[in-house]
């Protein structure tokens, strides 16, 4: 078994310098790598490329880096949950492209999958379309997308263990597994990190090989953005 | 005239049995309240669920399964989860049968216009982009005419757009129109509407053959 576990977010994030590119996992705040990103808070970096699918909220998730004009450019799908990201964007402080989220799903499972592009339909005909080479196949346009290229990717898991496999729950999976291997070095966190041979190979879903580093996170807040229940009768 | 229920009540009976649907945020989620007696349909969400069921009981919420809304759901049996690469395979590759989602505008081909505008609001297309290049059966769900009063059914969108000629049926407060080659054509009206009402509130093209029959809402 190749040991993939680090101490902790310390270790983990070593190696991190300004101007470097992050791809960092979640949908909202549901399943964002919580530990590391506190961690980058911390950290004296600045100048960064972001590929995320959302900017997180003011006081939470990549909203916390924002605040502290850590990002230079945010790669995304979806910001509308952030007042300053929106500030920082208009006032052109903070460099922002927009794709579509298929698009930026695929963008990073091409890295993960070494595909160099490849074509998708999504937005054909609109200004994600500009600059880019089109092309008919059957009698439909589509665009050609090119991979991402990361220097780290942080993402987020409900179970690891020391070899680096991951299982995911929920919607917290969502950008996770297609980040993973899709950056020069992935550091997963771990609600739950167990020894090699405790998780059923079956009920893995993404192979340790996609994983270099691998770590249980102190705490998970795990924030809830729109918390929507029915009263019990 | 309707309110955003009576939309999403029309809207409903589009519905089919054995339909996999996507509904985007705001009217096109409160379909999911009026799925007709006697179909089985189940509900994607781009974020990574099939299978979506209604919201949970208070203090049954669990942070680690939301919809595309960022909002708490449940889900049917018989629901799985999945990476957002896999979502969107479902999308592209036309495994989904029908997309319900909002717009700023529809334009009079089937151009839809809804994730910016330009130096005032930029929330992103999210999956949007994805959805409309892709599904063969679109249905938009709005308003008729926006807050200031003004048409959202034009000639061409002035709004940067979300996808071309992909819009198949437009559902509004006033209206049921089908997009075709010559322009909106008036197929329903709401209870209350008038033709007239309808042709004063759409700026695009407007289409109005014979008799058009009043919505069945229940």
């Amino acid at each position: 078994m190749i040991q993939k576990t680090v101490s902790g977010v310390i270790e983990a994030t070593e190696g991190v310098k300004s101007n470097m590119t992050f791809m960092l996992g979640g949908f909202g705040l549901c399943g964002i790598p919580e530990n590391s990103i506190a961690a980058l808070v911390k950290k004296n970096i600045k100048g960064l490329t972001c590929i995320s699918n959302n900017a997180g909220v003011d006081d939470f998730g990549l909203g916390l880096l924002l605040q502290q004009k850590q990002i230079k450019k945010m790669i995304s799908s979806y910001v509308g949950e952030n007042d300053e990201f929106e500030r920082q964007m208009l006032s052109g402080e903070l460099d922002v492209e927009l794709i579509p989220q298929g698009t930026l799903a695929e963008r990073c499972r091409a890295a993960q999958g070494g595909f160099p592009a490849f074509y998708t339909p999504a937005g054909y005909g609109t200004e994600v379309a500009e600059g880019k080479e089109t092309r008919e196949f059957n009698g439909k346009m589509y665009i050609l997308e090119q991979a991402f290229k990361a220097d780290f990717a942080f993402v987020k898991a409900w179970k690891g263990d020391e070899a680096g496999n991951l299982i995911f729950k929920g919607t917290a999976r969502n950008f996770n597994p297609c980040m993973c291997g899709a950056a020069k070095i992935t550091v997963a966190e771990v609600e739950e990190l167990v020894p090699a041979g405790s998780l059923d190979p079956n009920h893995v879903h993404i192979p340790g090989i996609f994983v270099q580093r691998i770590f249980q996170g102190e705490k998970y807040e795990k924030r809830i953005e729109q918390r929507t229940v029915l009263k019990k009768e | 005239m309707l309110d955003k229920n009576g939309i999403a009540k029309r809207i409903a009976k589009e519905l089919q049995d054995g339909y996999f649907v996507n509904l985007g945020i705001g009217i096109p989620t409160l379909v999911a309240n009026y799925i007709p007696q006697g179909i089985a349909v189940e509900f994607q969400s781009e974020n990574g669920v099939l299978g979506m069921g209604p919201f949970p009981f208070d203090g049954e919420e669990d942070a680690d399964v939301i919809n595309a809304g960022k909002q708490t759901i449940t889900t049917m049996p018989g629901a799985s989860f999945f990476d957002s690469a896999t979502s969107f395979n479902m999308i592209r590759g036309q495994h989904v049968d029908l997309t319900i989602l909002g717009a700023m505008e529809v334009a009079e081909n089937g151009d839809i216009a809804n994730w910016k505008i330009p130096g005032k609001m930029v929330k992103g297309m999210g999956g949007a982009m994805d959805l409309v290049a892709s599904a063969e059966n679109i249905i938009v769900a709005m308003m008729h005419t926006n807050r200031s009063g003004a048409s959202k059914l034009l000639k061409k969108c002035s709004l940067p757009l979300t996808g071309v000629q992909c819009v198949k049926k437009v559902i509004t407060n006033m209206a049921v129109l089908e997009i075709t080659e010559k322009g909106f054509k008036l197929l329903e009206v709401a209870p209350g509407v008038t033709k007239e009402d309808v042709q004063k509130a759409t700026e695009g093209t407007l289409l109005i053959e014979g008799n058009v029959p009043e919505m069945i809402l229940d």
